[in-house]
């Protein structure tokens, strides 16, 4: 459904059938081009099962297909990591559900219920394409479950399987109950309030029967039952234990003043003194569940609470006496030797035994170039492997990594500082404070006239007006609307508290790499090349492992390698070789032409030289997020803005005038560093918000007020954090800033209505008249107006601002 | 009027019936997801009779594209 561009592609150039790459390297086969073997392979299986409906739904609906080693997957068919997958099993069937990052169109669902086609043993397949998961039942003894995984990663669609699987089994929602709450206080409402209608209108002389009276009554007070003891069941369980903590909840007074209508009509209805107002008690119940649902909406695939489990794989490969097997990450002891493929992540700090290898740490510390590490060094866990299969001695157990231990870097501290400053919270203290004042004065008044039967009604009349429910409801219905438009806009929030808390921020505090910095841009400087010599130049750099080198490669990713002799590589120099009969040599200014380096050149330029005639040479840039320049400006005029990063000074130029100064750029902070630098911040009275990416922020976005985790691929990894942002949000960050001010200001607004209800109901109550008539109209009428108002300006205010 | 208590309790009773029914569908997880059964119910079913004629298992196919392969 995403995809609608036409198969025919740019520039002449065809594209994939399969998964729409532009590539030179075509395969044809079927009338049709494929990029690669493994796409036609896909096709082919497909084309022989009838399934190639796959291909008309949508246009290239297939993913690349990465060559994985075989035996990939065998570590799943261990009984004890199969058995804590699997959601259900027995003798003839095994029930699973994968989470499926890849899965983008109709044709994925189309293809991945289709399973049974490929394979007979699959039952049938289920796919929640919102969260991005495939349920699949399968017959157990005829398939097992690497092999299952190897069909769906053979077309495209390798499951994630990580740590966090094994440890929490599935579930059920917890939105399930609320639904169910939610519908059950409706029902209860919706039939109290039809039985109070003869109430409402005194109608005729048939409901001066006692007997009818009573009936309708009773009949309330059994529909009320379910409402109070099941769906209100969270506002007395949050209460109790904000009360016993000696601590004041919003739930509080909400709990209290349902119990109060409770037992008055409890009384009233025993004693035929009249009907009560279980229908205001009820309704108040499904407008306050209401609220919460809509106030929690949860992103399906999105997970702010990730921690290192998400990150790591399940089962690493361990080598005893020659033999390979595969093992859970978490059995792995020191001592052990584990085998790690290319761009595999090393599980647990360890030491290499093979000779050499390049891991790229940039998720872990934000440096940005790989690091080349040589047999005996000490590698931590985290970093991705960039080479051929390499050797390591286990030196720490998985949980007492470095990386694992700056993920449990007191995070319990930082929960309870995160929740103290509510807002709302602070407005119902003095409207509780008030509210108790009016009630003990007109207590106060009746008894002083000698009616304190009046005195009690009065009493509890103001109890049931005065339910903060139009109060909590401005700001759950305000906060939730809000969750939404940001979440349109690919800014997505945890929850409605840390709405509130961006509108405290002062400080903005930035990483670098992969946050205002967003991948590399290769230039050529010189005469412009023709395909041969791109292909020279790329061919002799794909023989490198250095970091630029490989930039070089991924930047003409559709050049077809030639064959390359003679090749040598000088460290730190550059490399040399002999391609289509040419000397070619690449590398620093100094190696290629014999010349002195440039002096202050932010860029790494790599230069080319064929046939003894220098061509120019590539400039190697960090590229810099659309909008950063205009955005830093914006918010430099309100915040005060600084940089944090894990990486060195070598963009520091480029980078001060983003900046107001030289001492609001910080470089080589290390992980622990960036967490101090914030808490430091925060010592001085400022209120923070973290803008980062990687692992090496994790500890600065949880101590930060609000941590917000870039990611332009949000189905990734991202640290746990307070919101995601979509990096191609990214521009609008001044505006999210600004919105959520308004938003207090709408909160303030509809508090304000809200009080003015309040009163007219107060002045009914202290006179100790209010009917259940009057309750049952200003209740509702409330409410929905409140909920009204506040959905409706904040959605105006969101489209003025261009949200 | 002795009706009336019939009739309320009645009604009651098909509103029950309703509650049950929405539970029922909450609890079997229809609420889950909203997506993508409105996707699913846009295909279309194969024609059977090529389906069938065409139908190799996985084994088949291994053994198909290695002699293509040659």
């Amino acid at each position: 459904m995403r995809y609608t561009e036409s198969s025919k592609g740019v520039l002449g150039k065809t594209k994939c059938y399969h998964c729409g790459e532009t590539n030179i390297g075509l395969v044809r086969f079927d009338n049709k081009d494929f990029c690669c073997e493994g796409c036609k392979l896909v096709y082919e299986l497909l084309n022989e099962n009838n399934l190639c409906t796959y291909y008309s739904l949508n246009h290239t609906p297939g993913n690349t297909q990465k060559s994985a080693y075989s035996g990939k997957f065998n570590y799943l068919d261990y009984k004890e990591i199969e058995s804590a997958l699997l959601a259900f099993s027995d003798n003839a069937q095994s029930r699973i559900t994968f989470f499926i990052p890849k899965m983008h169109c109709s044709s994925c669902i189309w293809l991945l219920e289709n399973l049974h086609k490929l394979n007979p043993a699959v039952i049938s397949s289920q796919v929640n394409f919102l969260k991005k998961e495939a349920t699949i039942t399968y017959n157990h003894p005829n398939l097992k479950l690497s092999s299952l995984v190897e069909l769906l990663s053979d077309i495209g669609y390798e499951p994630l399987i990580n740590l966090n699987d094994l440890e929490n089994k599935k579930v059920v929602p917890n939105n399930r109950k609320r639904i169910i709450k939610i519908g059950v206080a409706g029902f209860c409402f919706g039939n109290i309030m039809m039985m109070s209608f003869p109430e409402y209108f005194s109608v005729g002389k048939f409901y001066d029967r006692a007997d009818l009276k009573t009936f309708f009554g009773v009949l309330n007070l059994f529909l009320s039952l379910p409402v109070i003891f099941y769906s209100a069941s969270e506002f007395f369980v949050s209460a109790y234990k904000s009360i016993k903590s000696r601590y004041l909840n919003i739930d509080a007074p909400i709990a209290i003043s349902i119990l109060v209508i409770f037992i008055r009509s409890i009384y009233e209805i025993v004693s035929g003194a009249g009907v009560g107002y279980l229908d205001s008690m009820t309704g108040i119940v499904f407008f306050m569940l209401i609220g919460r649902y809509f106030q929690e909406k949860t992103y399906e695939t999105l997970s702010f609470e990730r921690d290192y489990k998400s990150y790591f794989p399940v089962a690493v490969t361990v080598t005893k006496d020659k033999k390979e097997s595969s093992i859970l990450v978490t059995q792995l002891k020191r001592g052990d030797r584990i085998i790690i493929r290319n761009s595999e992540i090393i599980p647990a700090d360890s030491i290499l035994v093979s000779e050499s290898t390049h891991i790229d740490y940039s998720f872990v510390t934000g440096e940005s170039k790989p690091v080349k590490k040589y047999a005996g060094e000490l590698i931590y866990a985290g970093g991705k492997q960039l080479d051929g299969a390499i050797q390591l001695d286990t030196e720490k157990e998985v949980s007492q990594s470095y990386l694992t231990g700056l993920w449990n870097n007191d995070q319990q501290s930082q929960a309870q500082n995160k929740e103290s400053q509510n807002f709302v919270l602070k407005i119902n203290k003095y409207f509780v404070f008030s509210l108790l004042i009016v009630a003990v004065a007109a207590f106060g008044f009746w008894a002083f006239e000698g009616d304190a039967g009046r005195g009690i009604a009065a009493v509890t009349s103001v109890l049931i007006i005065a339910c903060p429910c139009a109060l909590l409801l401005s700001a759950t219905f305000t906060n939730g609307n809000m969750l939404r438009i940001f979440g349109r806009n690919k800014f997505y929030i945890k929850n409605a508290s840390v709405i509130e808390r961006l509108t405290d921020v002062d400080t903005i505090v930035f990483d670098k790499t992969g946050t205002i910095t967003h991948g590399s841009s290769v230039k050529f400087e010189g005469k412009e090349l023709n395909e041969e010599e791109i292909a020279i130049a790329v061919s002799l750099a794909f023989n490198s492992s250095h970091p630029l080198s490989r930039k070089i490669c991924e930047n003409y990713p559709e050049i077809k390698k030639v064959a390359v002799t003679n090749f040598k590589e000088i460290k730190g120099q550059g490399i040399s070789g002999i391609v289509n009969d040419k000397i070619v040599m690449m590398g620093s200014r100094y190696f290629v032409t014999e010349q002195k380096e440039e002096a202050g050149s932010s860029s790494s330029k790599v230069y080319l030289l064929i046939d003894n005639k220098v061509k120019g040479c590539f400039s190697i840039n960090s590229f810099y997020r659309k909008g950063i320049v205009s955005i830093a400006q914006e918010l430099k005029k309100e915040y005060s803005i600084q940089l944090l990063s894990g990486d060195n000074n070598a963009e520091k130029e480029t980078l001060k005038q983003l900046f107001n100064s030289e001492n609001d750029l910080h470089f080589n902070k290390q992980p622990e560093e960036k967490l101090g630098f914030i808490r430091s911040l925060q010592q001085k009275g400022h209120n923070v918000i973290m803008i980062g990416d990687g692992l090496n922020d994790a500890g600065a976005l949880m101590q930060s007020n609000v941590g917000i985790a870039v990611s332009d691929d949000t189905n990734n990894f991202s640290p746990s954090c307070d919101a995601i942002l979509d990096g191609s949000a990214f521009e609008k960050l001044k505006v999210f800033l600004d919105f959520a001010k308004s938003g207090k200001k709408i909160i303030v607004a509809s508090f304000i209505v809200s009080l003015i209800y309040n009163v007219i109901g107060l002045s009914y109550a202290v006179q100790g008249t209010l009917s259940p008539v009057i309750a049952a109209i200003l209740m509702p009428l409330s409410s929905i107006s409140i909920v009204l108002l506040t959905t409706i300006s904040s959605s105006l205010i969101a489209k003025i601002k261009g949200l | 009027m002795g009706v009336l208590f019939i009739l309320i309790g009645a009604s009651i009773l098909v509103a029950l019936g309703f509650l049950i029914a929405f539970i029922w569908s909450v609890r079997s997880g229809q609420f889950e997801d909203d997506y993508t059964p409105s996707v699913r119910i846009l295909f279309d079913n194969e024609i059977d009779t090529a389906n069938n004629k065409g139908q190799t298992t996985i084994k088949e196919i291994s053994k198909l594209s290695k002699t293509t392969n040659k």
